[in-house]
């Protein structure tokens, strides 16, 4: 079973959640698919198996030496990322998307195109089985396509060791690199919190979900912030027919558990909120505590 | 005064941008000062939930254009599918098969510029929408706002900054990450404001912020929310590095409380309009030291 864990708004406890569901059990295969922050890592200390080089995409480089200022790649460039002024024409790397049109359609050749390859993938063991994660080099684009080969990656770890339990910790937001956390999975999880940002973003990540006919269960995180939104939150998903698998109360106990590097599960298996997340986890993955 | 353009970011979510952002803006709306609030964040924009009072005054769509092949004047050639860099063309030869991924479409053009048959024309497809709400200051808060299963905010983005270029100060919230909305939103600002949390993800996160933004040249301080709850390891990293640290805020569930129920803790209390007041003159005085 694969299992995305996603939130719409950012900071609502995806990485803390993800973390203490990859621990209570001795044979899952983690992906942490947030590729612009991965962090579980940091946690974790994986020993390193496999390195991989990602192509995010590609640039324009421009050769002055060639290059006769006609400006026809200035028409054509639709995403104002190469400009002409008194010093001639430039191309600015931040707004390129690496289409190439501007490389084929220079009658003097002028324009070569460089790949990106500085973002990575990897794949090692820790304590409680495999993990997957990239990471976007800086400025890099195309987490999306980083995020579908850190799940290939996951996918293929599991089929190979057997292993039926895949744990996928998505991306903030609900833009591409959350929908290729989420494409074709088993299960999602919506990790949000009751404030009237995380209700907003709450209710977009499960329009997205259901336009991709995913099964859908929500987490409430720090419910006793706020009751009255806690509760307008289980009403709404109520009526939607989406199952509220807990609600864990705020504990500073987390964040301790974060900076100790260890799983809240892990770190106060006693604590109210472990056994609250242990039920939810059995829950989504019907089994018995 | 020269306009100038202030981005509140951070690589990690949920540390407090959107916080940092309405808040310094509720500070500043009685300054005199001619100033928009942009919320760049387009896949989960919330600054609106704090400024119900703001009139909408317009709505703006954002399309981009994307192929539609006549397969009556397609021969098959293959040759959009070769200069289409995004895989947004699916092709067969046998049996001849030709479609649009649109999910997939940057809306480059390249496709109708391989096309020697004119089979190919173009649609304009919705990405989202640019809000702008008004205050009686004449301020703004101007949203961007992607529709949902939409891949990419960056059109979204880059349009709402630009309905703001008439105003004075530009305050834009950013998306979390580092990545291509993260520069869309940073690309243009004379300064930024990275929001952290004292926990090693936090830490590691803002890390990589700073190390794009040096990369990009654009000078930088950092605010240290739910400052108590951690440890000093981001504080000692400020320090060793010679970053500005221009706030720091500790956890307070008065805080938390206020933020849950779209309240700004400026309005509550006096003391945070003073505190971020000062939040920024001290931006400001960071500024100045770097031109």
């Amino acid at each position: 079973m694969e299992l995305a864990i996603i939130s719409g708004k950012g900071g609502t406890g995806k990485s803390s959640i993800s973390a203490a569901f990859a621990t209570l059990q001795n044979e899952v295969v983690l992906a942490d698919c947030d590729v612009d922050a991965a962090n579980l890592y940091l946690l974790f200390n994986p020993v390193h198996d496999e390195e991989h080089v990602f192509v995010s995409g590609h640039k324009a480089l421009l050769d002055q030496e060639k290059c006769i200022n006609c400006g026809i790649c200035v028409d054509y460039c639709r995403f104002d990322a190469i400009v002409e002024n008194e010093h001639g024409v430039s191309i600015l790397d931040t707004l390129c998307e690496g289409c190439l049109l501007c490389s084929r359609i220079c009658p003097h050749g002028a324009i070569t195109i460089e790949e990106e390859d500085r973002s990575r993938f990897y794949a090692g063991r820790f304590k409680n089985g495999r993990m997957v994660y990239g990471r976007l080099a800086p400025g890099e684009e195309n987490s999306g396509k980083l995020v579908s080969k850190v799940r290939e990656k996951a996918k293929q770890i599991a089929k190979e060791s057997g292993v039926e339990q895949i744990i996928i910790d998505g991306p903030p937001g609900i833009g591409c690199s959350a929908i290729s956390a989420i494409t074709g999975v088993d299960a999602v999880l919506v990790v949000t919190e009751p404030s009237v940002s995380g209700v907003h973003d709450l209710k977009r990540t499960l329009q997205l979900t259901a336009g991709f006919n995913l099964p859908t269960s929500v987490l409430i995180n720090k419910f006793d912030i706020n009751r009255e939104l806690s509760a307008e939150i289980e009403i709404y998903c109520n009526e939607n027919g989406i199952e509220v698998v807990g609600k864990l109360p705020f504990d500073p106990i987390v964040v301790e558990a974060m900076v100790n590097c260890s799983s809240i599960t892990d770190y106060a298996p006693e604590a109210e909120i472990s056994e609250l997340i242990k039920n939810a986890h059995s829950v989504i993955f019907q089994t018995t505590p | 005064m020269t306009p100038i353009t202030i981005a509140i970011a951070s690589g990690k979510g949920g540390t407090g941008k959107t916080f940092i952002s309405t808040n310094l803006f509720n500070a500043l709306q009685g300054s005199g000062l001619n100033m928009a609030l942009v919320d760049c964040d387009a896949e989960a924009p919330n600054d609106r939930e704090f400024f119900r009072e703001g009139m909408l005054q317009g709505t703006r769509a954002v399309t981009q254009r994307v192929p539609v092949i006549d397969k009556s004047k397609c021969t098959y050639c293959g040759k959009c599918d070769e200069y289409c860099n995004f895989n947004a063309i699916f092709f067969l030869e046998e049996p001849p098969t030709i479609e649009v991924l649109e999910e997939l479409c940057h809306g480059c053009g390249a496709c109708s510029v391989a096309c020697e048959y004119g089979a190919i024309s173009e649609k304009e497809d919705l990405l989202g929408h640019v809000n702008r709400y008004c205050f009686r200051t004449g301020n703004e808060l101007i949203e961007g706002r992607m529709e949902v299963g939409v891949h990419v905010s960056v059109e979204i983005i880059k349009a709402a900054i630009k309905a703001a270029d008439t105003f004075d100060l530009v305050l834009l919230d950013s998306p979390p990450g580092t990545g291509c909305p993260f520069i869309q939103t940073v690309y243009k600002a004379d300064y930024v404001v990275l929001v952290t949390e004292p926990t090693p993800f936090g830490l590691s996160d803002l890390k990589q912020s700073l190390a794009i933004l040096k990369e990009m040249g654009i000078p930088c301080g950092v605010i240290i929310n739910r400052a108590d709850m951690g440890s000093d390891d981001a504080r000692n990293y400020l320090k060793q590095e010679n970053i500005p640290l221009l706030m720091s805020v500790p956890f307070d569930r008065e805080i938390a409380v206020a933020y849950s129920k779209g309240e700004l803790v400026t309005n509550l209390n006096d003391d945070w309009m003073v505190k971020f007041t000062e939040l920024y003159h001290a931006i400001n005085k960071q500024f100045e030291a770097e031109i």
